[in-house]
């Protein structure tokens, strides 16, 4: 399979999810913002950074870009999207996934490790992993707090549409450890159908025993043993 | 005509500010007792072409929701519009 990885300008984490890719056994192309070709990509990756240097709002002009329109069109049609960080703010901007992300309560940016506890293995971006198993992915951001209003909120947890939430390292309620204030502990979400999946935490951070955790490389080969299994990717998105 | 907008955008009240909310602490350090409450926007102004304030109202109208504010978490409105001044 071969992902295809997002690039505007103020990306930066494009390479990182390349290599993430590559220990995966998987290819990937960059996708440059000004192109609406996905030159043959099974999954999207809207990687970390600043795009548009995050002007007006984080992932507000991106949402505009050629490359977006397309890859819009393929999240309706079912395709996988995955966005990390600024992805994940995309997303939101460009109304694939509900709510918005603002500014960190403490209003700093924050880089470092987090725990995020797996809400629904089922998932077709989580489907190696088991319910409420922990794993260790860094932060990375200083607009990361997840809001929706109560009615949102309410149906992502009835539709378990809650991927991961923070918790302290034992699994335990992250209470004031959070790192961003997020409602109901919120790290990232999946649209309706499943195929769409925001977070904030940086999986492509924590693919390598030098980074100090290989748990982010559980997500890669979850999403490349679905796309190499012909196509699996919507029937699990719809389970 | 040239138009001159300004568009104000804030959080909606039930969005926490926590930027709103420092800047609250630090005037109450500087010895502002009396101020309860302090919240922080975005001012926009917009230079545009219009036949009348209608025109430029309504086109403004739609810029900010199409993209000035995101309507999950931001108010939006046009806190004056007026015809640009003739440069001296």
């Amino acid at each position: 399979m071969k992902f295809g990885i997002a690039v505007f300008p103020g990306t930066w984490s494009e390479r990182d999810c390349a290599h993430a890719a590559h220990l995966a056994g998987q290819d990937s192309v960059m996708l440059w913002h000004k192109e609406r070709d996905l030159r043959g990509a099974d999954c999207v990756i809207l990687p970390g950074g600043f795009a548009y240097g995050d002007y007006l709002r984080c992932g507000a002009m991106a949402r505009f870009s050629p490359l977006m329109e397309s890859v819009i069109d393929f999240a309706r049609r079912g395709g996988p999207v995955w966005g990390i960080c600024n992805g994940f703010q995309i997303l939101c901007e460009a109304q694939l996934l509900p709510g918005a992300l603002v500014r960190n309560s403490s209003l700093e940016f924050r880089c470092e490790p987090a725990w995020l506890r797996v809400e629904n293995p089922t998932s077709p971006f989580t489907s190696g992993c088991s319910q409420g198993e922990v794993l260790e992915i860094p932060v990375s951001h200083g607009e990361g707090r997840f809001v929706a209003d109560p009615a949102t909120l309410d149906s992502l947890e009835r539709d378990r549409r809650v991927a991961f939430r923070y918790v302290r390292r034992d699994g335990s309620p992250v209470g004031d450890a959070s790192p961003n204030g997020s409602a109901r502990d919120i790290a990232g979400i999946v649209n309706e159908r499943g195929n769409v999946l925001g977070m904030m935490p940086h999986p492509e951070r924590a693919c390598e025993p030098l980074l100090g955790s290989v748990d982010g490389m559980r997500l890669f080969e979850c999403v490349a043993a679905l796309l190499n299994g012909a196509g699996t990717f919507a029937t699990a998105a719809s389970r | 005509m040239i138009w001159v907008a300004d568009v104000v955008v804030m959080l909606k009240p039930v969005v926490n500010d926590p930027q709103g909310l420092t800047v609250r602490d630090a005037l109450h350090r500087l010895g502002y007792a009396d101020v309860s409450a302090v919240r922080v926007g975005k001012h926009i102004q917009v230079e545009l072409e219009a036949v009348d304030d209608g025109a430029a109202r309504a086109s403004v109208q739609e810029m900010s929701e199409r993209l000035l504010r995101n309507p999950v978490i931001e108010d939006v409105h046009i806190a004056g519009i007026a015809q640009r001044s003739v440069a001296a």
